[in-house]
């Protein structure tokens, strides 16, 4: 069994199908990615799995657990962690705050140890900070620890946004379009990033992205979406040579847009 | 000669195993670490030092064995130095940008067992390089990042080393006992402008006597705080962070990236700095662009008071003592500006600031003086441990480099050249007698390669590298680093390399400073993309002339740059056009543009321009572009 299995998934909004019988799986400790034309749905799919959105049918479960039966905010705590593609970091707080805030599913000692901050919430918040701090270290945040999010340049925003996901230690991060609007050198690092956190930090991923280069050098599958369904399924060279994706998402044949 | 002072006639290592004895728990060295300052104590330190050399000694190290070292300021480097120092071998430090060839060719050279490279990107570096290298048999790293579950033979943790070492360390004193301290202790490889690194064997006793002497004129304390973010490649570095921290017991600090070096200054408040040139200009340049953008009444403050202190400074320069009404002022601005600015700067309790390596222009002197900091200038070599003569307090000058330190007696030589002797004086050059030869006269003498003479106050003063003083075709004597120092005052221009041996004049081929010249661009609102693009417009070939007409009035005819282009790529020391230490490889430039110089030569005003760039690896890159050539006008007003 896959460790996230997305079943016949449907989901309309009045009358508008944003997704169609839609179903892909993703192996544990495996790179997947999601991509299709704009509209197709890819970020509907992500805010399924998350709990932002009710799909209508079909099922999504990760490492067998039913995740449509567990409420959005308590799926962290199943091990799913994401990140979005308009950075929605607290931009009034500093960089090492926001990463502390990934790691809330952790947090276990209740309201009266936070005022009194006393021995067990003490001790809880330094091992917290010292995981975060692993975080900062890994995707070289030490000159940004504490600035304010909202005052950094972009490209260090979408690595804030990243750290958040990986505070949380999830088994499988979901992310959205990591590799929006970053230049060749920050596109390099992001997918260094990604591998790494696969291999090192054993996290399965799904990620939403445009980059066909990006996305043919680190995927392990590609699952192409167009208009709401699974046009392909499949490893990424043999997904790049189907017609039906060609023809709908990457061109005509003098138009395929392998990388930059 | 009487008898040698007995204070620093001891060896490295010695002086850790006493620190430890004598006030163990105090703090040795701090490294920042998951956010937080973590503190080693002298114990610590002496700890991980001899289970290192443990570590070493199982492998079989022993006097004359080498250790190399590379990577970032950590502790760990300092431990590896002092462990292989303790068994009687020596610790070679390499820059890490230096390219894979050099690296190839020293490894080759000092037939090292072991590297000490710090991080996944090292240790790539040097698996890269194993198969040509017998030898190499252990690779240390300590920082795992990358590393986890990478199986190499002979790759293993710092900590892994340490545990191999722990049941040996108790015998960390008996091997230090039998050292001395003229055995060789560092090697360290000196910046050539032409050809292969030569690569310097230092004894404890040079390094020591070193420190010492300095030590006499430039007070450390005990108390000091030192931050170490200078390459521990670099024979300053070692002089600050290794003999003198030793033999002071002062705290070194470790920064925690390279990138955060600014602000953990700023924590710190290190008492005693020591840094090239470039790090001041670097500083001074930066403040000026953080005024440019900053709020109207910070800028207000600082256009304000910064000509009073600077008016202050300019009177000690000149050896007067400043008038009540100037004090006065200062102490306003002080108040109100200086004090701010040196503690964003990290300043506020420096009491000893150096500069050297190169020379340093006049108004970073003048800027660090005005706002209190008191810079000196220093002179020195690789070969004499680092330093020969520095100015003394009260007696800053821009043209001199101060005097001798004690011990040191320098001569002048019929060719102009300075020549040094003291007790820092090194050894030898590892491996290579012919080069040890021409360095060091019959006497003992240290050849510095560089022309100067004393001045009427009995201070030094530097003109060139004998090899590089050039003549003009009616035999007049220049030398182009002087022209070329004189260019770099300006915060416009990077880097200049004048051109004109047996020539009628001299020209210039000049780099702009991207950053500065950039800032400039947009706030005229000119649009530009690359480098490439910004050096060759109009406007920037103006700002760079009329910098060029300001300096050439200060100057006697014959100095006048007449000519200059701006050249479309930065001088870079990857490209093979500098040293490491960003000094100008003269021919190299001057085989590379050799159309551009029959240019400058030539009434042409335009040209394309070809270049073409081997590098170590065979590949060839290839730049081209069209530059301007421009007279500057004789005779211009400033």
């Amino acid at each position: 069994m896959a460790f996230l299995e997305v079943t016949d998934v449907t989901l309309t909004f009045r009358g508008l199908a944003a997704l169609t019988g839609v179903g892909f799986t993703v192996e544990k400790g495996g790179i997947v990615s999601l991509i299709g034309p704009n509209g197709a749905g890819k970020t509907s799919m992500l805010n399924c799995i998350s709990g932002r959105y009710t799909p209508d049918s079909g099922g999504i479960s990760l490492g067998g657990r039913d995740l449509l039966a567990v409420p959005s905010h308590a799926r962290t705590k199943l091990g799913l962690s994401r990140t979005f593609q308009n950075i929605a970091l607290f931009r009034g707080l500093s960089v090492l705050d926001n990463l502390m805030v990934g790691r809330h599913a952790r947090m276990d000692y209740g309201i009266l140890a936070s005022i009194l901050y006393l021995g067990k919430a003490r001790r809880a918040e330094d091992a917290h900070r010292r995981r975060v701090e692993d975080v900062i270290d890994f995707l070289g945040l030490s000159p940004y620890r504490h600035q304010a999010a909202g005052k950094l340049p972009y490209g260090v925003q979408k690595r804030v946004e990243l750290g958040r996901a990986l505070a949380a230690e999830s088994d499988l991060i979901l992310l959205d379009e990591p590799m929006a609007g970053m230049n060749l050198e920050e596109t390099e690092d992001m997918a260094r990033y990604i591998l790494d956190i696969n291999e090192e930090w054993g996290m399965s991923v799904l990620l939403v992205e445009h980059d066909m280069g990006v996305v043919m050098d680190i995927s392990d599958k590609v699952v192409v979406l167009d208009f709401g369904r699974v046009l392909a399924e499949g490893p990424p060279s043999e997904v790049m040579a189907n017609a039906d994706v060609v023809a709908a998402y990457l061109g005509g044949d003098d138009a395929v847009f392998l990388g930059r | 000669m009487g008898e040698a002072p007995k204070s620093y006639l001891d060896t490295l290592p010695g002086l850790l195993l006493a620190r430890a004895g004598t006030h163990g728990k105090k703090t040795a060295l701090r490294e920042k670490q998951w956010g937080v300052w973590q503190r080693f104590s002298w114990n610590d330190y002496l700890r991980a030092a001899a289970e290192f050399a443990g570590g070493l000694k199982k492998l079989g190290f022993g006097p004359g064995d080498i250790v190399i070292l590379i990577g970032d300021n950590r502790p760990e480097w300092l431990f590896a130095e002092l462990a292989v120092q303790a068994l009687g071998g020596m610790a070679l430090g390499l820059y890490q940008d230096a390219p894979a060839e050099e690296i190839a060719y020293i490894l080759e050279l000092s037939e090292a067992r072991l590297v000490v490279a710090e991080d996944q990107e090292q240790v790539d570096k040097m698996l890269s390089l194993r198969a040509g290298l017998p030898h190499l048999s252990h690779i240390v790293y300590h920082d795992q990042k990358g590393l986890v579950g990478v199986n190499e033979p002979g790759l293993m943790s710092f900590e892994a080393m340490r545990e191999e070492g722990r049941e040996l360390a108790d015998q960390f004193p008996k091997w230090v006992a039998a050292l001395s301290p003229d055995d060789p202790a560092l090697i360290a490889t000196t910046s050539g402008t032409t050809g292969r690194p030569k690569l310097a064997m230092l004894s404890h006793k040079n390094l020591l006597s070193m420190a010492h002497n300095l030590g006499l004129v430039d007070e450390r304390r005990q108390s000091d705080e030192f931050v170490s973010f200078l390459p521990l490649a670099w024979m300053g570095e070692q002089m600050m962070a290794v003999a003198s921290a030793l033999l002071f017991g002062f705290t070194v600090n470790f920064p925690e990236e390279p990138d955060t070096v600014q602000d953990n200054i700023r924590e710190i408040g290190p008492n005693v700095i020591f840094s090239p040139p470039r790090v001041w200009e670097n500083l001074a340049a930066r403040v000026r662009v953080k005024i440019m953008e900053t709020t109207r009444l910070k800028r207000l403050l600082y256009d304000l008071f910064l000509p009073v202190g600077i008016r202050l400074a300019d009177a000690r320069f000149a050896g007067k003592k400043p008038g009540l009404g100037l004090r006065l002022a200062y102490g306003v601005a002080w108040f109100c500006l200086f004090r701010a600015l040196k503690d964003r700067l990290g300043f506020s309790n420096v009491r000893s600031a150096s500069t050297g390596g190169a020379a340093l222009g006049p108004d970073a002197f003048r800027f660090f003086h005005a706002i209190g900091v008191n810079l000196k200038q220093i002179y020195g070599q690789t070969e004499i441990s680092g330093i020969s003569c520095i100015h003394r307090d009260g007696a800053v000058d821009f043209t001199s480099v101060g005097q001798p330190i004690p011990e040191t007696e320098l001569t002048i030589a019929d060719d102009g050249e300075i020549l040094s002797k003291s007790p820092s004086v090194f050894l030898g050059y590892y491996k290579n007698p012919a080069a040890t030869a021409e360095t060091l006269t019959a006497d003992g003498r240290l050849r510095s390669g560089d022309a100067g003479y004393f001045d009427d106050r009995g201070r030094l003063v530097v003109i060139d590298r004998v090899k590089d003083v050039m003549t003009l075709c009616d035999g007049f004597k220049f030398s182009p680093q002087f022209m070329e120092n004189k260019l770099k005052f300006s915060p416009y221009v990077k880097e200049a390399v004048v051109v004109g041996h047996g020539r009628d004049h001299l020209a210039a081929i000049v780099c702009i400073d991207a950053e500065i010249v950039g800032r400039w661009a947009e706030s005229k609102g000119l649009t530009y993309t690359t480098y490439q693009d910004l050096s060759a417009k109009p406007e920037v070939y103006a700002l760079v002339k009329d910098e060029i007409a300001a300096i050439n009035t200060q100057l006697a005819a014959q100095m006048r740059v007449r000519r200059f282009a701006l050249l479309f790529k930065e001088l870079d020391a990857d490209d093979g056009e500098l040293t490491r230490t960003r000094k100008v490889r003269r021919k190299v430039v001057s085989e590379r543009y050799g159309t551009l110089i029959e240019a400058l030569y030539s009434p042409v005003c335009a040209m394309n321009l070809r270049a073409e760039i081997t590098y170590q690896d065979a590949s060839v890159r290839e730049m081209c572009g069209d530059l301007r050539l421009e007279d500057v006008a004789e005779g211009t007003a400033a």
